[in-house]
């Protein structure tokens, strides 16, 4: 008798990922497409996909998809929702997408408590076009910009945008996870599953944060980049629940 | 429907919901508000949506998601806050979204003032967002024309999947007219492009602008420019005003055009045969008419609300056979018609005529 122990989700197409081998998005793709497969939402989900490296997620996720404008898939996804409101819809955005270029848009959706699950990929640097700072990198990281480490008297300090976001009202549910060992990826897709359920139960909405590897922007091994989320990411930007308005209910 | 006194704002706002838009994603500007204000007031009795948007950027990508996923949407702004559009229009075109963008245009650059100019004519007809796009322009120059154009260019959207704005002066925005409009929704077909979240009962749908693959990219444009000439082949549209016997020419647009007219029809009670062209859609420009007329024109006229924006599309289309002589006004001053007709007079003098 032979029994099936594992198979691949239907909530990916057969495309081959584009990403760097070693680069955590695919993990967190197929966590994103298990749930969406699990709670029964694939056949009706519009996912946005952004520009970042996930740009392609398009080809990936096996649900209608529209691709965005740099930053402002919380504002397409808002004029998916608002018009389809029994529809399930999802943005998946980078740190430069989300915190930098598109801030505005992210916040604000969070503000009207849009009803939208956004998967939020922070690996603390620009990795499509090529290694650049972004508001999440961690102080003293040399990127292309900030070859001589971020200078946070001139740059900043980095952005948290979940601590941000919990603070708005409107925001329903927030979690901070990563995917860097099994334990994680479990973890993270309880959280994904979290977020959803809450769009499905119209609570409003919903973020989960994955911080996530770049190995090839940090130029660093795969290896290597699993133990820098440890070692320096987590630190700065603790795990956990930053927002859960149903905790108490 | 009954006619009834309407300030153009609001007719817009009405008509559009009455032909069947049924999404509108706007932000506060002079001097479009009540166009805003209506739809909040309205849209949602009407089973529509409405959202004030955080910006005039955030405004467009609603629309460019609602007409993504299928739904007839709109959105409305003036100068500063159409210049924000641009991205999103330009993704709306790269995408082959149809969606529909009131421009109520004020005076510039910069912030410059809330009263009616026409300074936006290459803003709307040339546009600021990036490629190889066409974006329709139909400007009214009554209430009237403004719902009926409001109507058209959701029928135009819809039918060439393609964004298409109504670039209405100041003046068509506040003004009061008496408007009638069409009580019948648009009809239609379903789109079976959109990605509406229907993928379990149809092979999933992408909407995208996307195409890293040069050939493809290419292709993609030439399929683009191939509706390009379409629409301008069936989508031209202008007035013709006491041409029949004309030997000198005005073109105006927009609320301009009407004080055209009645400097046409005082220097016709003068003798002088004169008539007036007015291009109704900016894009298309309607240059075959232009040209035809202009070889049987002593000189032709142009009169905006701007430094001459239009003037270069009628030079364009005239060549060098024929004189073609500009007056403007600007910073949301309006010619009358005898400032016109002095200017008319000054050019046919140099003639000896
Ligand atoms: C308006 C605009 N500005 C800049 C770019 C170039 N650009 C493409 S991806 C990207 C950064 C994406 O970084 P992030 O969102 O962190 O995604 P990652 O690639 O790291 O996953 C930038 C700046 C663009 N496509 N559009
Ligand atoms: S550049 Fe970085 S984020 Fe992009 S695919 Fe490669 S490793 Fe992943
Ligand atoms: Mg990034």
């Amino acid at each position: 008798m032979t029994t099936t122990v594992f198979k691949k989700t239907r909530g990916l197409t057969d495309v081959p990922f584009t990403y760097c081998p070693g680069c955590t998005h695919g993990i967190i793709h197929r966590l994103v497409a298990e749930v969406l497969e699990e709670l029964e939402l694939l056949d009706t989900a519009v996912g946005i996909a952004s520009v970042g490296c996930s740009v392609m997620s398009y080809e990936f996720f096996n649900c209608d998809m529209i691709q965005a404008a740099h930053g402002r898939a919380p504002a397409v996804a808002t004029g998916v929702k608002r018009t389809h409101p029994d529809k399930t819809v999802f943005t998946y955005q980078g740190d430069g997408d989300m915190a930098s270029i598109g801030a505005a848009e992210i916040v604000h959706a969070a503000h009207r408590s849009e009803n939208i699950t956004v998967i939020f990929v922070n690996n603390a640097i620009y990795g499509m076009t090529g290694g650049q700072m972004a508001p999440t990198t961690l102080p003293g990281h040399v990127t292309t910009t900030s070859p001589f480490g971020r200078d946070t008297t001139l740059q900043g300090e980095p952005i948290r945008m979940s601590e941000m976001l919990s603070t708005i009202p409107g925001s329903y549910y927030i979690e901070r996870v990563t995917v860097i060992d099994p334990v994680s990826v479990r973890k993270a897709k309880t959280a994904i599953k979290k977020a959803f359920q809450a769009q499905k139960d119209k609570k409003g909405f919903s973020m989960i944060e994955v911080l996530s590897t770049c190995n090839v922007g940090w130029g660093v091994t795969p290896l290597d980049a699993l133990k820098q989320i440890k070692n320096d990411m987590i630190p700065y930007y603790p795990l956990g629940v930053y927002k859960d308005k149903g905790a108490n209910q | 429907m009954a006619k009834q006194l309407m300030k153009g704002n609001e007719a817009i706002a009405k008509a559009a919901i009455v032909a069947g838009c049924r999404a509108y994603f706007g932000y506060p500007i002079t001097p479009q508000n009540e166009l805003c204000e209506y739809m909040a007031k309205y849209m949602r009795s009407s089973g529509g949506v409405f959202v004030q948007a955080e910006s005039e950027v955030a405004a467009i990508n609603m629309v460019y998601g609602a007409a993504a996923s299928g739904a007839l949407s709109m959105t409305s702004s003036s100068s500063p806050g159409i210049a924000l559009k641009q991205e999103g229009i330009s993704y709306c075109a790269g995408a082959e979204l149809p969606a529909l963008i009131v421009s109520v245009s004020r005076g510039g650059p910069g912030l410059g003032g809330i009263l009616p100019s026409q300074g936006d004519y290459n803003q709307a007809t040339r546009g600021g967002g990036n490629g190889d796009y066409h974006v329709p322009v139909f400007a009214p120059a009554s209430i009237q024309e403004a719902a009926s154009l409001v109507r058209k260019g959701l029928i135009v959207a819809a039918k060439y999947r393609n964004p298409v704005m109504v670039l209405a002066d100041g003046v068509i925005g506040q003004m009061m007219e008496p408007v009638e409009l069409d009580p019948n929704p648009i009809d239609i077909e379903a789109f079976p492009w959109a990605a509406d979240g229907n993928s379990g009962v149809r092979p999933r749908n992408i909407v995208n602008s996307l195409h890293l693959d040069v050939d493809d990219l290419e292709n993609h444009n030439k399929h683009l420019q191939a509706k390009y000439r379409a629409i301008e082949e069936n989508e031209t549209m202008w007035e013709e005003y006491k041409m029949d016997d004309a030997e000198y020419m005005f073109v105006a647009y927009g609320t301009p055009s009407r004080i055209t007219k009645s400097a046409v029809d005082e220097l016709r009670s003068e003798g002088v045969k004169v008539g007036l062209l007015r291009p109704i859609s900016l894009w298309p420009f309607p240059y075959e008419v232009i040209h035809r007329f202009s070889k049987k024109m002593k000189f032709i006229f142009v009169a905006e609300l701007s430094s001459g924006q239009m003037l270069v599309d009628v030079k364009l289309a005239v060549g060098y056979d024929t004189p073609v002589h500009f007056y403007g006004r600007m910073g949301g001053n309006i010619f009358e018609p005898l400032e016109l007709v002095a200017e008319f007079k000054k050019h046919q003098e140099v003639l000896g005529q």
